[in-house]
């Protein structure tokens, strides 16, 4: 079989997952965009292990990890998910913006209520109406 | 002792009597008068002894060398000749009448411990400059003077006047002393040493490269110190420090430094005629404009400012004539009778109340009032007059005798026309020496009015000193035959055709003003305005200080007044309003320097808050924008930046495939 | 391998394997596009299942068959599975939500596709003469996995199990509820009471815990049965 047909199709899952985290606003949608990207390499791990057939079959062993590796991830990630929901009422990832440099955020550590009053609309309650706004 | 060690005494000691002053001043308020006096009375005796061993015979050397300096050798160097000795002793003995003078005028004042060290580091630094045999040496004296004048004009610095004065006083001497110490520098540079006896002898071989050069740029510091035209106008002004300050300072000492620098290096200027001839002009300019605006003037001391500046003139003419005998000579009998004046002005105006002659004419009985006063000041006005037999007449002799036979050409120093100019200005200031001299005393004693408020008797400190004075002003004339030895050798005795004519031309000058007086008297029916002090029982010091003030207050300036029966007004005619100013020099200086710096200066203003300061607040607001464009970027969404990063990578990956292909291609 | 290479047929004759593969791999992008594209979220997740088990097609056409059963199970089996719950528990709305994609799913999809672009270009041009011989003993059979993954791989194995522990260990301590807190800490009070989602909170710290159970367990379960089944 030529070898270009799995790596081609590796980049483009690849490419695809890669648009699904850039691109996704929910959070679990950005984590299965991870998993796409993750089976990309895993593709390619295999196709490359079968054509080289490689005596300690590397790329089959590895591709087990990282299935081992992505069932820990997306544990862990939901479980942030999960907090970060309890805690925000959303679990939108362009809503988590407490890193935004804003103007309150040169003001004094005294007036903290005011700078995250302003600084971020994901300490607002959830729902769709504010949504709307978060866009912004 | 030698003859040395003596000398080195005569600046030391009142120089360690500022130190110690200045230390003590205010920890021990009992020594502060002993110290201030002492050491110059002290060193004014020595100066005396250092004069009688020396005894005008051959100049005493003496030179050590503290450190190497380069390539020209600074020294600590004296050089006593018969000049240096006497002038030294004039010093020592004008500073000690001022210093016990002080005592008793500056009473109560709280600054007195600081103004008596500062008299003594000044009295410290004039006979330094007098004894130095070494240029360098001689120019710290000559800058102490000018921060101690400083200082001591700006003693009263509660008043505008006396802030705006010495700030002036320095900055226009300081404005000679640039060109002078460039002076030095050439005259170093040709001579190849600092030494005065060194670059004499090199003068003497022809070794100066540039004699009219270096005779200007010193002419310039000599004007600024010596209050020539066109530098003298920080003299008058100087007034408004306390009147003892300008017996010592302006009258006495300082402005003498100017000349006796030149006298001390009267071959460097010899050898260039040119300087000679512009130092002439320069003296009759200052003696015939002196005159007539001390004839202007009304207040007090401000006259005996512009004679100061007059008598400093016939000093510069007779260096112009190249006879530096005659222009020493004046310099000391000057240097008595106008220390006399100022002092005695000091006690009329503390008996009166006023600096103002135009309120001085409105009271009787002055002269009753203060006798010393009215006895000393009138023979030190004969001196200045130049009536014989008193000192003035001497010594002015001295100078016309020069003058004319430089003119005739009996003298071969100095060119012919120098000898003209000053024969000619030097009568024609006669004329108005006598004239001004007469107006002061005839407005000052003999003034008709109301009886002078009587404060008591003036202090025995104040008034003794004046009689010490005096002996000199009038007994100092008769030594004329005696300082020839001293000297350089020029007879200084008067001549009968300049004695006549001079003699002559003050007594028309006296009495014309005598005349112009007695019809201007009677138009004194109203009283004058103000301008009397308003403590007039407070200690002198303070009676001058609020004089001047109400001066000013009263008629708008210090220098005039508004009073009819000032005959001055009548001699001088339309001349009279700017004789006042002083020939409105002030004011030219105002249009020529003060208001194109002050444009420049905003000019400067205008391109530094406008032009650079735009550039530094651009640089501000630029990296303000950057950092605020910057920060629009950190919007806080993890999926922008992951985008972006990866966008890089991406731009970094393709770079890298493309740049190897074409690698691999080449 | 390279020097068989010239013994084989070029793109216009593919084999049967290659058409099955392109088949199958076309499939699979376009269930990936959808999930990344969709704006129902839980059909993103089942077409997610699509993708993940056209792959496991993918490797069993590679000869990994042993690789291919892992993929169904762990990730068509529990994964997504999880993903789901992450869903549920986060209250994601069932139906068409307008706003599944963010504001940079242009920039996104720019990258994306320059990405795909410059990725493709280079590994087509690194591999078009590139052939993979399939013939012989498959080379992902359980028995060939069982043997290099404990003969070779074994060490690194265990230390898996200690990285999966770990995991476990930190799943929980994040989904628990902070009983510790200091009361006036009100960072974690305040959205509890403005969101109104404290009731379901406490719900979902429990199935939260069980789901991270669930992944660890199958790796573990599904090497054990590997392990029987070598030995």
């Amino acid at each position: 079989m030529h070898l270009a047909y799995p790596a081609v199709l590796a980049v483009l899952l690849f490419c695809v997952g890669l648009y699904g985290v850039l691109a996704r606003r929910n959070t679990i949608l950005v984590l299965m965009s991870v998993e796409l990207m993750l089976n990309a390499v895993n593709l390619n791990l295999v196709a490359f292990d079968v054509w080289l057939r490689d005596a300690l079959h590397s790329g089959q062993a590895l591709t087990l990890f990282t299935i081992a590796l992505a069932a820990a991830e997306i544990g862990i990630g939901l479980a942030i998910v999960l907090a970060v929901y309890r805690n925000r009422g959303s679990s939108d990832i362009d809503r988590l913006r407490d890193t935004a440099e804003t103007d309150a955020a040169e003001a004094l550590p005294d007036d903290e209520d005011a700078a995250d009053g302003t600084a971020d609309q994901a300490t607002a309650p959830a729902g769709k109406a504010k949504k709307a706004e978060a866009t912004a | 002792m030698t003859t040395t060690t003596l000398a080195v005494l005569v600046p030391l000691l009142p120089f360690l009597g500022a130190a110690a002053g200045l230390l003590f001043g205010r920890t021990v308020p009992g020594l502060v008068r002993p110290l201030a006096v002492l050491p110059t009375l002290l060193a004014a005796v020595i100066a005396a002894v250092v004069a009688a061993r020396q005894g005008g015979g051959r100049a005493v050397d003496a030179a050590t060398q503290l450190t190497p300096t380069g390539s020209v050798p600074i020294d600590l160097a004296l050089h006593l000749d018969g000049f240096a000795v006497l002038v030294a002793v004039l010093v020592g003995l004008v500073a000690t009448c001022v210093q016990v003078y002080s005592t008793a005028y500056l009473k109560d004042d709280a600054r007195y411990p600081s103004y008596a060290a500062l008299v003594s580091l000044f009295t410290s630094a004039m006979l330094l400059v007098v004894y130095s045999g070494d240029l360098m040496v001689l120019l710290v004296g000559w800058e102490i003077m000018g921060i101690c004048s400083y200082f001591l004009v700006g003693h009263y610095w509660e008043t505008p006047e006396a802030r705006a004065a010495s700030l002036k006083a320095f900055l226009v001497t300081k404005l000679g002393d640039v060109p002078f110490l460039i002076g030095l520098f050439a005259l170093a540079a040709d001579t190849g040493t600092f030494r005065i006896t060194g670059i004499l002898a090199a003068v003497g071989n022809g070794g100066l490269d540039h004699p009219t050069l270096i005779a200007l740029l010193l002419l310039a510091g000599v004007a600024g110190k010596s209050a020539q035209f066109p530098l003298h106008t920080w003299l008058p002004d100087a007034m408004a420090g306390p009147t003892p300050v300008s017996a010592l300072i302006h009258a006495a000492t300082m402005v003498a430094a100017g000349i006796y620098f030149v006298a001390r290096l009267l071959p460097v200027f010899a050898a260039s005629g040119a300087a000679l001839v512009v130092l002439a002009v320069m003296a009759a300019v200052t003696m015939i404009g002196s005159g007539l605006a001390a004839l202007a003037q009304d207040d007090i001391k401000r006259v005996l400012a512009y004679s100061t500046i007059g008598q400093l003139g016939y000093m510069s003419g007779a260096l112009a004539v190249g006879d530096r005998g005659a222009a020493v000579f004046h310099l000391l009998s000057h240097g008595a009778f106008k220390a006399v004046l100022f002092l005695a002005a000091g006690v009329v105006i503390h008996a009166a109340g006023t600096n103002s002659l135009a309120a001085m004419s409105r009271m009787s009985g002055l002269a009753t009032r203060i006798p010393d006063a009215y006895w000393t000041m009138t023979v030190a006005l004969l001196a200045l007059a130049a009536i014989p037999p008193f000192a003035g007449f001497f010594s002015k002799e001295a100078v016309l005798v020069a003058a004319e036979h430089t003119a005739l050409g009996d003298r071969t120093v100095a060119p012919a026309a120098a000898g003209w100019t000053v024969l000619v200005a030097g009568l024609a200031a006669a004329l108005l020496t006598a004239a001004y001299a007469t107006r002061l005393w005839l407005l000052t004693f003999r003034g008709r009015g109301a009886e002078v408020p009587d404060h008591g008797k003036q202090p025995a400190a104040m008034t003794s000193v004046l009689w010490v004075l005096a002996v000199p002003t009038i007994a100092f004339g008769l030594t004329a035959g005696a300082l020839t030895d001293w000297f350089d050798g020029h007879s200084l005795t008067p001549t009968l055709t300049t004695a006549v004519l001079s003699t002559g031309i003050g007594l028309v000058g006296g009495l014309v003003t005598y005349g112009a007086w007695r019809h201007t008297a009677t138009l004194a029916g109203r009283p004058p305005v103000g301008a009397v002090a308003a403590h007039p029982d407070a200690e002198p010091a303070l009676v001058e200080a609020e004089a001047m003030t109400s001066h000013t207050a009263a008629y708008g300036t210090i220098a005039g007044a508004p009073d009819p029966s000032d005959p001055g007004r009548l001699l001088l005619g339309r001349l009279h309003r700017h004789a006042v100013t002083g020939f409105h020099l002030d004011a030219l200086c105002t249009a020529l320097f003060v208001r194109p710096v002050r444009a420049a200066a905003l000019l400067v203003r205008f391109l530094d808050r406008e032009v650079v300061d735009t550039y530094v607040r651009g640089s501000g607001t630029l990296a303000r924008g950057l950092g605020a464009a910057v920060r629009r970027a950190q919007t806080g969404n993890v999926q922008t930046y992951l985008g972006a990063m990866l966008a890089g990578t991406l731009v970094l990956a393709i770079a890298a495939v493309v740049f190897a292909n074409v690698n691999a291609g080449a | 391998m390279i020097p068989a290479a010239a013994g084989h047929p070029g793109f216009l004759s593919p084999t049967g394997v290659e058409i099955a593969f392109v088949l199958v791999g076309l499939a699979t992008l376009g269930a990936a596009l959808v999930t990344v594209t969709t704006k129902q979220l839980v059909h993103a997740a089942l077409w997610l299942v699509v993708a993940l088990g056209g792959l496991a097609v993918e490797y069993l056409l590679l000869t990994a068959e042993f690789i291919a059963w892992v993929q169904v199970l762990i990730y068509v089996g529990s994964i997504v599975v999880l993903l789901l719950f992450g869903l549920m528990l986060t209250r994601a709305p069932i139906g068409r939500s307008p706003d599944a994609d963010s504001d940079n799913r242009w920039i996104a999809a720019g990258v994306a596709g320059a990405s795909a672009a410059v990725l493709v270009w280079v590994v087509a041009d690194a591999f078009r003469t590139t052939w993979i011989d399939l013939d012989g003993p498959a080379q992902g059979s359980t028995q060939a996995t069982g043997a290099f993954l404990f003969r070779h791989w074994v060490l690194p194995f265990e230390a898996l199990s200690v990285l999966l522990l770990a995991a476990l260990v930190g799943a929980i301590v994040l989904s628990r509820k902070d009983r510790g807190t200091l009361p006036g800490k009100d960072r974690g009070a305040a959205p509890r009471t403005v969101g109104g989602a404290a009731p379901g909170d406490d719900r979902a710290a429990t199935p939260a815990e069980d789901g991270e159970a669930a992944p660890d367990a199958v790796p573990e379960a599904g090497s054990r049965t590997d392990r029987e089944g070598t030995s």
